[in-house]
């Protein structure tokens, strides 16, 4: 027994001693990039001036890849550049039911105003509804709630007009090349999401204006190695292709990885999202990323200005309406080595 | 009286000894992994036949063929290292539901900016000794612990998912490392350098399970642990070791990924945990352990492979894909309980 003991406590000491040597070398001094409005010219826009104190809440999914890490870190921000701004964070845990508990905890605090990326829009309805009953705005970002009682401001992504502003620019391009019956290749999220399905859908309908279609079309998961894994194999399905579109720019590190592998370069490649390192790859314009559409991660610093706006029960300085409207759809950009450096900023 | 029995009984025993030595090889218990690896060679040449059947422009240009070969053994290397480790854990009676999440914390801490800067060499080692340091815990929690293998795997796979996040700061970390990002370029002498890594992990599994007391011990303390104890076996020492090995497989998995898709994150080699598991099971391993092998794993590892590629070049969706691989897997254990029985004997039966 005592000989057992001892070594348990060797085998724990061991453990944490490794642990502990390890540790020291996991530090990643990455800065954190932010892309948030610092407009503090009162002048020019007198909702800049600090006002009534507002409370924002905020609950986002924990990250797991770029995007989502990107939306957390700009909400922080751009509710740090306001002085006016008390920004309560809570982890939405891991799925829908995690995040109902922790938004009713929330709504009980009673801040002036709830942002959320919810889970899923339709399992989080009800909570929206809560909220607003108890007279508590809320702000949905990008995953919208089937119920219009359920949030005061609906701000998202084009997901449909992703796609369309990709084949719209592939369809240009070969256009303008004299291909007549191009092969397109397509490498989408994960399959089963809603989103997914819309930016495919987008994809084919502008395809489908210049005569052009999808010859191949291999899901990824959002993440580098299922994107290189899918992008080998739809390459070695296709052994010539003109064109591909990539749905997200995280994943497209391991698509950009595979053709490089495979030494394929007679394409060109459309990213999606507008990462930092996809506007890079463009602007040095040395691969086969030639362009990429945006849905940018920028909506949540704007989601807290709206927010703030809400709370202070204020408009937006350009517009007639004496209050925020209650839906805005971004429009999704098409970034090329033209204008890259203006959407620099934006990258995630 | 007895005499009389034994000589009336002797015609109707008579064809008995005669079936025996006429099937003794073939039919008898040693020659059950040959039998199912060339029932998944059979496999794999159906669905090869399947591929030239429906995209024959493709199949008929030599070059594409050779270049499609080295695809698909390149999309099976990492899974096909981590499936090794898997079958040692599952022969020594064990199961390691946290390989895909291992190989997110090795990835991730090797390309960790800090880690980096001590090139390929200090990546290499710390996406090796974190491999086998989660390992080492799996076993010590285990063995020392007496926590049961799935309930111990199954917090270290969402532990270590979150310590990866935790690490990678939810970002996907790119590797600036060329001589790492190369080794899924290179190729020797015509052959991937994955491929290779592949190979000489298939090799060492294969004599280490077949030539080595550390092979043999796997194998009793999976088919029966007491009498493995009680034969002087250290089952709980071996436990660890076990665990341990697939941490390795998953640290050297993690290095691969890692050059293939030139970066790291922490959802990275996503459910690599049951693809693993399938293909060992598919490869003739018992689930309850004792018995198994690593070719049989590896032809696993191919078939999957291989259905991903015939999907792939007829672009057909991913769902019918899952769907066809879910029936693989049903089909090769439904298979395994009849392998002590001839078909005569199944028929019989009825």
């Amino acid at each position: 027994m005592n000989d057992l003991s001892r070594r348990r406590i060797l085998f724990g000491s061991a453990a944490i001693g490794a642990g502990a040597v390890l540790t020291a070398c996991t530090s990643n001094s990455t800065g954190e990039n932010t892309q948030i409005n610092t407009n503090k010219d009162t002048e020019a826009n007198p909702n800049a001036a600090p006002g009534e104190k507002v409370v924002i809440a905020f609950s986002a999914p924990a990250a797991d890849h770029g995007w989502v890490a990107a939306i957390t870190n700009n909400a922080k921000a751009q509710a740090a550049a306001y002085s006016d701004v008390e920004f309560k964070s809570v982890e939405a845990g891991a799925d829908a039911a995690a995040q109902r508990a922790a938004l009713s905890t929330l709504i009980s605090q009673k801040p002036s105003v709830i942002v959320l990326l919810p889970h899923d829009g339709k399992e989080l309805n009800a909570v929206g509804l809560e909220a607003m009953r108890a007279g508590i705005p809320v702000v949905n970002l990008d995953r919208a709630f089937p119920d219009r009682g359920a949030y005061r401001l609906q701000i998202k992504g084009d997901n449909f007009g992703m796609g369309l502003a990709a084949g719209t620019y592939i369809g240009e391009q070969l256009k303008a090349k004299n291909i007549s019956n191009p092969i397109i290749g397509e490498i989408p999220g994960i399959d089963s999401l809603e989103l997914t399905q819309q930016r495919s859908a987008g994809f084919k309908e502008a395809l489908g204006v210049y005569g052009f279609r999808v010859a191949n079309r291999r899901p990824a998961e959002f993440t580098a190695d299922t994107g290189q894994r899918a992008a080998t194999e739809l390459l070695q399905a296709l052994p010539k292709i003109d064109a591909l579109w990539n749905h997200d720019d995280d994943q497209g590190i391991g698509v950009l990885a595979a053709a490089n592998q495979s030494n394929r370069k007679e394409f060109l490649m459309v990213g999606g999202a507008g990462s930092k390192a996809a506007i890079d790859a463009i602007v040095a314009d040395n691969t086969v990323l030639k362009a990429t559409v945006t849905y940018s991660p920028s909506m949540a610093s704007s989601a807290i200005s709206l927010a703030r706006l809400i709370g202070q029960k204020k408009g937006m300085s350009d517009l007639v309406e004496l209050e925020v409207p209650k839906e805005i759809t971004l429009a999704s950009e098409t970034i090329t080595k033209e204008n890259a450096a203006q959407y620099a900023k934006l990258g995630f | 009286m007895t005499d009389q029995r034994t000589k009336t009984d002797v015609p109707a025993d008579a064809p008995a000894p005669v079936s025996l030595t006429k099937t003794s090889w073939w039919k008898s218990d040693g020659a059950e992994p040959v039998r199912r690896n060339l029932g998944l060679i059979g496999v794999l040449i159906v669905l090869v036949i399947i591929g030239a059947v429906t995209r024959p422009e493709l199949y008929g240009d030599a070059s594409w063929v050779t270049n499609n070969v080295w695809t698909i053994l390149q999309q099976a290397s990492a899974i096909g290292v981590v499936t090794v480790g898997m079958t040692f854990v599952i022969i020594g009676g064990g199961i390691d539901l946290s390989v895909g999440a291992i190989i997110a914390v090795a990835g991730v801490w090797s390309t960790t900016l800090a880690t980096q800067s001590y090139g390929t060499a200090g990546m290499i080692f710390t996406a090796i000794v974190v491999g086998v340091v989660v390992g080492l815990v799996n076993g010590v929690l285990i063995s020392y612990g007496r926590l049961v293998p799935f309930i111990a795997t199954l917090a270290m796979m969402v532990a270590a998912r979150g310590l990866a996040a935790q690490i990678s700061g939810k970002q996907t970390q790119v590797s600036a490392n060329s001589t790492i990002n190369d080794i899924a370029s290179t190729k020797i002498l015509g052959v991937p350098m994955l491929v290779i890594m592949l190979a000489v992990v298939v090799a060492g599994g294969w004599v280490l399970l077949n030539r080595t007391t550390f092979g043999r011990r796997t194998v009793a303390v999976g088919g029966n642990p007491e009498a493995a104890r009680l034969a002087g076996i250290n089952i709980r020492l071996h436990t660890v070791l076990l665990y341990a090995l697939s941490g390795l497989c998953c640290g050297i998995a993690a290095i691969m990924l890692t050059s293939q898709a030139t970066s790291a994150q922490a959802a990275m080699a996503n459910l690599y945990e049951l693809d693993a598991i399938a293909a060992a099971i598919i490869g003739g391993t018992l689930l309850s352990g004792g018995r198994g092998t690593i070719i049989g794993a590896l032809f696993g590892v191919l078939v999957f492979s291989t259905i991903t590629n015939l999907f792939a070049i007829n672009n057909l969706s991913t769902e019918v894909q899952n769907m066809v691989k879910g029936a693989i897997i049903v089909a090769a254990v439904l298979v395994q309980q009849f392998r002590y029985r001839s078909l005569s004997q199944l028929f019989s039966r009825t």
